[in-house]
């Protein structure tokens, strides 16, 4: 039986250029207790279509069309059509957070934050049931027990800025469920979550569904997600639905076009290392060949492979400060130890959580700020040199050979320039040229990332997010520069348009010969782009080597939990909510023997397999190590 | 909570004597002073008689000695020629221009000035809430427009305009006599209640005169606080939890966008004696601005340097009355976290 029957629903938005349909008759069911995800880019509507049901739309945005049906689970049982109700009347109101909930995508800004987690989760309990504040309360502790909150006789108490993410998103799921809705909608729930925490959140979702016999409509963008929990899935693009069906039919038989070229468009850890990505709106870069001075030339050629990086020991820690930024509250090792190499025209990958020093560690390698301890060593044609021992001037140079490409193309650009000061502000920095060479080199860079030398004059915003990472790529490239650092380059966009980012940086690198050390949370977009990878955790490189071997046989115990925890856009390999190590993954000290990293141990890595170095400290004292690392050592 | 409000009292001690040193430095910086001037504009005269007094006045008052010794002698932090005895001691000094003490001078005025300030105060936080409130919840509306030009008219008219125009009006329409503090058959008369009405119909005048432009600029705060806060998730969050919107828009968005309103209590109290001095010119109103302007202009240093610093302490207070609120409103200031991030 139907819970919810979407019937040619279609919503317009008012806005400055006229009125636009968003949504355009789109039509479907969700049956009770199954779990149904939306799936599409951002801007495909499917987040609209939730808004709708929850009776939630922004002001702008209204229901010329169709209607909603939901069946109220009450005991009259009535059908109610949630396109014709007033959103704040107080019959929507009735069902909304009752009957309907909804869990939102950003857990760090989806709770007010000058009001109690116990506060705002009982609140929903104190308007739907006949609660006092104390029993409301009562009812708060019950629900973050089911969800597992650490101490929720606390929490009620904490505010969410003493919350982590993981911990935010438990209290929002708290505060859906509290008055048991028959309907879930979860809103890209895991979005901002690490992949660890995102697969403990997923099972959650899961064991709640179950234990509360609840049906589930889940919004979503990534298919590793919507393998591991849907029932069904319905394929939103452009505000229309493309495809709906039962999750095995549309991953194993997709029919339309759309879906085969976004199935085609993700990376995942069981691709061929030969496959290659197909992009939804391919790029055409560089039409014709030019003469540009490349690294790619004979003599880096036999370089290839040579350490052109190498980092030994490095530290750095930064200091807690308490309110009055005088007493130190403590020290926080965001790298510690950490001894790496990038190797000339290679693209080293840097994978770990949020907060495991993936980012300052690459940011060391440009001398983006004093290090604690340690020694980064750059090898140019005239020998190895520290890069802390750079003067100004070397400094100056240094810069024009390594250069950085950023998470976030909406904000690292600025707003105010044209996409020809951008491209030409390195170029005079570095006084390369007169403006006619200038203007020549901008225009190689615009095809050299697939842009039309049209766009010169307008300015970031009207780009898209792809076209502006691209910019942010032109612009990184401007300087010929030999070294890469790009920082999440994708995780701000689209899969359709990762893959197309992706292409591009994986083609530039062979046609340059350029050396990348690539951030990324994503292991898969990793395995897409790397030939050799680092894990890191909490300031420690724990794992390096060959990409492949890295991810078909980890030796680490936080790599493999890493990759356990990633949701696989494939039937086949789905994930293991049972077999999920929880938070003591992450942390050092909970790592078995010979792993473990307590206190005052100084992290070192061992070279287990040929190139597949891992990080294991207690491996001296074990004398019998053949027989836990397979005979390599 | 007693440890930081405590805090924030010692913070204010050597803020209070920078302000002090900043004030006496300021005072000192046109040439000469009150009684040298006295001096030589009896000399253009030719009247020398009493030349003699004024000098013993100079050495009295320590108006010879360096700069600094005269400013440690006007807080009481130097031997003046009667020993310790300056502010710290409780001698608020000696106004030239009245020949009385500063505190009998100042006195009978800081009564007025402080339930002007207060009265202005609560009138601006009054009339600015219900209108910004409803100017950010019907942004565009016909009425959102209307507050937006009247605020603006409200700024940008000069208040003794504004006071000369309702003292106008009030006279011809209500018969009122606005000038003054009360009717002149209670001056000099105990308390009694047609005194005190007399009193407060006299303060509505100069109340919305210096009053508007505060609530103009307030109603434009809260206005764009709210909108800011309005379509924030964590009100989406509140709403699918089936709550009503008015409900809503107090507990959540409002209770965030306050935060700039108490932070601007202390602010708020400078402007308004510094406005109201022209103002109190024109409606004759005996507050401490008018002095204020008087001991200006004839140099008489110790009684605008008192005047002054008073005003600073009540800047004071107020900051540190908006520092408690806020630490009481805000956990994230209270526990000294950063939720920058929201």
């Amino acid at each position: 039986m139907n819970l919810l029957d979407v019937r040619g629903l279609t919503v317009e938005f008012r806005g400055d250029e006229g009125h636009q349909n968003v949504v355009r008759d789109v039509s479907f069911t969700v049956p009770e207790s199954k779990c149904v995800a939306l799936v599409g880019e951002s801007g495909s509507g499917k987040t609209v279509i939730s808004r709708a049901v929850m009776g939630i739309l922004p002001t702008k945005a209204k229901i010329t069309a169709g209607q909603i049906l939901f069946r109220d689970n009450r005991p009259n049982g009535e059908i109610i059509d949630i396109a014709k109700q007033d959103p704040a009347g107080s019959s929507m109101r009735a069902i909304r957070g009752e009957q309907i909930a909804m869990i939102f995508q950003e857990p760090m800004v989806s709770l007010s934050p000058l009001h109690t987690i116990g506060d705002q989760i009982s609140e929903a309990a104190r308007l739907h049931r006949d609660v006092g504040s104390k029993e409301a309360f009562e009812l708060t502790k019950d629900m973050l027990r089911l969800v597992h909150f650490p101490e929720p006789e606390r929490a009620i108490r904490a505010y969410p800025f003493e919350l982590s993410g993981g911990l935010r998103q438990r209290a929002l799921i708290a505060m859906a469920l509290i008055c048991r809705p028959s309907l879930l909608i979860a809103d890209e729930p895991t979005t901002a979550l690490d992949v660890t925490i995102q697969a403990e959140i997923l099972k959650l979702i899961k064991e709640v569904q179950a234990e509360l016999n609840m049906t589930l409509l889940m919004i979503t963008h990534d298919f590793g997600v919507v393998t591991n929990m849907a029932d069904e899935v319905v394929v939103v693009y452009n505000g229309e639905i493309m495809e709906k069906g039962s999750v095995e039919d549309l991953f194993l038989h997709p029919q339309h076009p759309y879906l085969k070229a976004l199935l085609n468009a993700v990376p995942s850890l069981s691709m061929d290392p030969e496959d290659r990505l197909v992009p939804i709106r391919p790029i055409k870069p560089r039409t014709h060949p030019i003469d540009l001075p490349t690294h790619s030339n004979g003599k880096t050629q036999a370089f290839r492979g040579t350490p052109l990086i190498e980092l030994e020991g490095v530290c750095k820690s930064f200091a807690f400060k308490n309110q009055r930024g005088r007493k130190k509250r403590g020290m926080t090792a965001a790298l510690d130890n950490v001894a790496l190499t990038v190797r000339r025209v290679e693209c080293l990958g840097l994978v770990g959580e949020s907060g495991s020093g993936k980012t300052t560690a690459s940011l060391a390698m440009l001398r983006a700020f004093p290090l604690t301890r340690g020694k980064i060593t750059y090898t140019t044609k005239d020998g190895p040199r520290d890069i802390r021992d750079f003067s100004e001037a070397e400094l100056f140079q240094y810069r024009k050979r390594a250069q950085i490409i950023f998470q976030d193309p909406f904000s690292s650009l600025n707003p105010r320039r044209t996409l020809n000061e951008i491209l030409q502000e390195p170029l005079i920095i570095h006084s390369m040229g007169d403006s006619v060479s200038q203007a020549a080199r901008i225009r190689e860079l615009i095809d050299l990332v697939g842009l039309s030398p049209r766009y010169l004059r307008r300015y970031p915003h009207s780009f898209s997010g792809g076209q502006r990472q691209r910019i942010g790529i032109a612009r990184a490239l401007a300087l010929y520069p030999e070294f890469l650092i790009c920082d999440e380059p994708t995780s701000a966009l689209d899969v359709s348009v990762q893959a197309q980012i992706l292409n591009l940086l994986k083609d530039l690198k062979d046609e340059l010969g350029l050396t990348y050390v690539f951030v990324s949370h994503n292991l898969a977009v990793v395995d897409y782009i790397s030939d050799r990878v680092a894990v890191m955790c909490k300031g420690k490189v724990v794992e390096v080597g060959p990409t492949r071997q890295v991810i078909d046989n980890p030796l680490h115990p936080y790599t493999r939990a890493l990759l356990k925890a990633v949701p696989e856009p494939s039937l086949e390999h789905k994930l293991d909510f049972n077999a999920l190590e929880g938070a003591g993954s992450s942390d050092p000290a909970q790592w078995p023997s010979p792993f473990r990293i307590q206190y005052s141990i100084i992290p070192f890595l061992i070279e287990m397999e040929t190139d597949h170095w891992v990080c294991a400290p207690g491996m001296e004292a074990m004398r019998d190590a053949e027989s836990w690392g397979g005979g390599h050592i | 909570m007693l440890d930081y409000m405590v805090r924030r009292l010692l913070v204010m001690i050597p803020t209070l004597f920078a302000i002090s040193f900043l004030i006496f430095f300021i005072i000192e910086l046109p040439e000469g002073d009150y009684i040298s001037n006295q001096i030589s504009m009896l000399r253009s005269t030719g009247e020398s008689a009493s030349i003699g007094r004024l000098e013993f006045l100079r050495k009295e008052f320590a108006l010879d000695r360096p700069f600094v010794e005269r400013y440690g002698i006007w807080i009481g932090a130097w031997p003046g020629p009667n020993g310790f005895d300056g502010l710290l001691q409780g001698n608020w000094g000696w106004s030239f221009e009245y020949d009385q003490p500063v505190g009998e001078v100042v006195g009978p005025t800081i009564p007025l000035t402080i339930a002007l300030n207060l009265a202005t105060i609560v009138f601006i936080y009054c009339v600015a809430f219900p209108i910004g409130i409803y100017s950010a919840t019907h942004q565009y509306s016909v009425g959102d427009y209307t507050f937006t030009l009247i605020g603006y008219l409200g700024l940008a008219t000069p208040n003794f305009l504004l006071a000369l125009v309702l003292m106008y009006l009030a006279n011809s329409w209500f018969g009122l006599s606005v000038g003054g503090i009360m009717q002149e058959q209670y001056i000099g008369k105990s308390m009694s209640g047609g005194k005190a009405l007399s009193v407060l119909a006299h303060l509505v005048v100069p109340v919305i005169v210096i009053g508007t432009a505060g609530t103009a600029a307030m109603i434009r705060r809260l206005r764009a606080n709210l909108l800011d806060e309005l379509y924030k998730q964590y009100v989406t969050t509140a709403r699918s939890k089936g709550m009503r919107e008015s409900k809503l828009l107090i507990k959540y968005p409002l209770r965030v966008a306050l935060n700039p309103f108490i932070a601007d209590i202390g602010n708020l109290i400078p402007s308004l004696v510094s406005g109201s001095v022209i103002v109190s010119v024109v409606l004759n109103l005996p507050t401490v601005g008018p002095v204020l302007l008087g001991a200006l202009q004839s140099q008489d240093q110790f009684l605008a340097g008192f005047i002054l610093l008073f005003v600073s302490i009540l800047t004071l207070i107020g900051m540190w009355v908006s520092d408690i609120l806020l630490g009481y409103l805000d956990p994230r200031i209270r526990l000294g976290k950063e939720g920058g991030r929201q």
